[in-house]
């Protein structure tokens, strides 16, 4: 198969040649992903008595951290997955790098629930010893087969374009990297045969991740609504948190759509319409994801249930500028910037996603810990971490490694793989791609 | 003979069950221990041909060959097995009386030091409690409440906490994984979490029992047993004996019938006499704790202040209406 040469070049700006500025930048997120580790053996070597948990707040930055993740997979699922169902053209340039953030974060985010189980080495047994009743398990399953299925789809997504690399004779690259497009490709030649069958698996497995997505999801949220506990036994947990999900992985996707932008100077491909296409989806999500906050908050607010009032009372004094950056700016002013044509630049768009991103972890951070700060029984302690939570640095390193092995994960993928898939983009029209 | 009296007593499960509280002054004479005078090493192994009739620990009355009696050993669970199935015939439940309680903590002395745990794991906790401004402030004992519906074991993904055919809840920490979701399904904070190495280990020859719970166990669960290893021996868990105002009283809702070690009542009784009720019966989880309402107290509140130090006095500073 063959593709044209500058759209090789272009898309593929990793593979032949490694800068200096992609070793520079590996290796600092490589130095906070080693201090991460040795957090990691600190709280092996001496107990979970090094993280801020303690019998009251028994979840803290990692289960926080854990639905973070898993809901940045949600960009795969829906930008691609939904776009690809309606045949948005438009999507092509993107849709790689949503895809991308669905596997790596997929891959990244169980690691935090590992950290957050008291007994590792115990891992197993909840494949030996399952038990069906348990949301835990249901959750498990969802994940796994969430993780094969969206494997499976970014997988259909890339077959093409290996084997145009493999067929690219003036490509210089390394020997194993010539066998590895060689394996990868199945055999892909392009014919008429082979792309009806690449085309028909895409559209299921599209249509698949996006059901398994909003069941994985949903039942994440459960795993917090079966419980009795105030704040989080709500029956709009399940979209409500499938709802916040998507909202933090489109807005990722703008954030990485920006950043490759910028250094792999990929302007000619990636264009202000991508911006506010996506932008205009992600106002949209909004106004749905601020509709669920709302109707959840104000039910609780609103009837004089004694729990309720003392979790919403909490939420509105020690946790009054959390909850107002995240309930209120971090919904209200991505939708503004957003909506004013006027405001729509690329820079503006996406500041608008970053607040959005950030707001949605904090929004996490609110329905985890407050609630587990008003148990049933007050807390009638002398002990500071059995009443308050707060994060240690052990939670922070491996919070902050958490994210540089998400973007180590994405510059090694850009040394073997196009970050914008070369196949879709040679396809058809390109001006209806691009403007 | 023994047997014959022990025989004549299984009618009356009333009777039976407070002597095997040891109630009953020296009428520890179950059918397990009273044989031991009888028994004589038998080392050939061959039959005597006469049989004993003997009374098991579960009422059944059972015919044993007289050579193949041996001396009982201590009355614990052998097997996981038996510790995970429980007491057959048997429905535990606690029933306390909030009107004695002044904060004397014995029952957190007695249970922190009969399970080795640290001092600040406490698997029967004091709280403070006022309903509304305008009632009256009370003690409160909390150990686990051993619920008949409890979110705890329905949330366990592999089965280290259990419900079993007596009532009790336990927590087998060689199979805990330490997610601690029962802790955040339970809403009355029972649960304790290892945060760090307990640093209690097994003497020689022991071996682990859920039902105790010891040794403790890093990055596991721990909570109120019900002592249900002195159960099995027919004894009252540690905080009921413990309590000097007598303020908790343990018994087998199979007999009506519960103790504190010097009075008993009949538990349907004290129910109806004293409106007895459980804590948040709404939540639906169904407890085995009932709670007898602070009526007619038999210690001012401010009482159960005024030994405790400086760090107790601490919890309770902020204890209100809520």
């Amino acid at each position: 198969m063959q593709a044209d040469n500058k759209l090789l070049k272009d898309l593929t700006p990793e593979i032949e040649n490694t800068s200096y500025r992609w070793y520079a930048v590996f290796f600092i997120f490589l130095v906070f992903f080693a201090i991460g580790i040795y957090g990691l053996i600190q709280q092996i070597d001496k107990g979970h008595i090094v993280t801020g948990m303690r019998d009251n707040v028994v979840w803290g930055f990692y289960i926080v951290n854990f639905i973070f993740f898993m809901g940045l997979s949600y960009s795969g699922a829906l930008i691609s997955g939904v776009l690809h169902l309606f045949g948005t053209q438009w999507r092509k340039p993107i849709i790689r790098m949503a895809e991308l953030i669905t596997v790596i974060s997929l891959v990244i985010g169980p690691f935090f629930i590992f950290f957050c189980i008291g007994r590792l080495d115990r891992l197993y047994f909840l494949f030996i010893y399952p038990r069906i009743q348990s949301p835990i398990t249901w959750d498990v399953i969802a994940i796994m087969t969430d993780l094969v299925g969206c494997f499976i789809y970014l997988y259909l997504s890339f077959i093409e374009d290996f084997a145009i690399l493999r067929d690219y004779a003036d490509l210089n690259v390394p020997e194993w990297k010539k066998k590895l497009y060689r394996i990868l490709s199945l055999g892909f030649t392009g014919t008429e045969k082979q792309l009806k069958i690449l085309g028909n698996a895409r559209t299921i497995m599209s249509a698949m991740i996006i059901a398994i997505a909003i069941i994985v999801y949903s039942v994440l949220a459960w795993i917090f609504g079966v419980t009795l506990q105030p704040g989080w036994h709500s029956t709009i947990f399940g979209p409500y948190f499938v709802i916040a999900a998507v909202y933090s992985g489109t807005g990722l996707l703008i954030i990485l759509m920006w950043i490759f932008r910028k250094i792999y100077h990929l302007e000619e491909y990636i264009t202000r319409r991508h911006f506010v296409n996506v932008g205009v989806l992600l106002t949209v999500i909004a106004a749905f994801y601020g509709y669920f906050t709302f109707s959840d908050y104000l039910t609780k607010w609103y009837g004089s249930i004694k729990m309720d009032s003392i979790l919403i009372d909490k939420l509105f004094t020690e946790y009054y500028s959390l909850f107002i950056f995240a309930n209120y700016i971090g919904i209200l002013l991505p939708g503004i910037i957003i909506a004013f044509p006027k405001f729509r630049t690329i820079p503006n768009i996406t500041v608008a996603a970053a607040i959005a991103l950030l707001a949605l972890w904090v929004n996490r951070y609110i329905i985890v810990i407050p609630t587990l700060e008003t148990p049933f029984l007050p807390i009638q302690d002398t002990r500071p971490a059995w009443i308050n939570y707060a994060p240690t640095w052990v939670e922070w390193a491996l919070t902050i490694a958490g994210v540089s092995i998400f973007a180590m994960l994405f510059m090694l993928i850009s040394k073997i793989a196009p970050i914008i898939s070369i196949s879709e983009m040679q396809e058809k029209d390109k001006e209806e791609i691009l403007h | 003979m023994k047997e014959k009296e022990d025989n004549e007593n299984a009618h009356s499960s009333r009777r039976s069950f407070l002597r095997k509280m040891g109630i009953g002054a020296g009428a520890v004479t179950l059918a397990g221990i009273g044989a031991t005078s009888l028994v004589k090493s038998n080392e050939s192994g061959s039959q005597s041909g006469t049989t004993i009739k003997l009374l098991t620990t579960d009422g059944q009355l059972v015919e044993v060959d007289k050579n193949d009696i041996r001396p009982a050993k201590e009355l614990l669970a052998e097997k996981k097995s038996e510790a995970r199935a429980g007491l057959p015939n048997r429905k535990f439940a606690m029933v306390i009386d909030l009107a004695r309680c002044k904060n004397a903590r014995k029952c957190v002395e007695a249970c922190q030091e009969g399970h080795k745990l640290p001092k600040d794991h406490e698997w029967m906790k004091l709280y403070l409690l006022q309903d509304d401004e305008h009632t009256a402030k009370y003690w409160f004992p909390r150990p686990c409440f051993h619920c008949d519906k409890p979110m705890c074991v329905s949330v366990c993904p592999v089965g280290a906490t259990f419900k079993r055919q007596d009532g009790i809840v336990l927590v087998d920490n060689q199979r805990c994984i330490g997610c601690k979701f029962c802790m955040t399904g339970c809403p009355f904070s029972a649960r304790v979490f290892n945060w760090k190495d307990p640093e209690v280990r097994l003497e020689e020859g022991q071996i682990y029992d859920p039902e105790t719970n010891i040794p403790a166990v890093e990055g596991t669960v721990g909570k109120c047993v019900f002592c249900a290893d002195n159960l099995r021996r027919n004894e009252l868990p540690r905080c009921v004996t413990a309590c000097p105002m007598g303020v908790i009283f343990f018994g087998d809702l199979m007999e009506d019938t519960v103790t504190n070690g010097n009075e008993t009542f009949r538990f349907s009784k004290l129910m109806y006499d004293r409106a007895g009720y459980r804590f948040r019966e709404e939540l639906g989880t169904l407890p085995s704790v009932y709670y007898l309402p602070p009526t007619q107290r038999m210690f001012p509140v401010e009482r159960g202040l005024d030994d405790a130090d400086e760090n107790i006095k601490g919890r309770y500073k902020s204890a209100g209406p809520r």
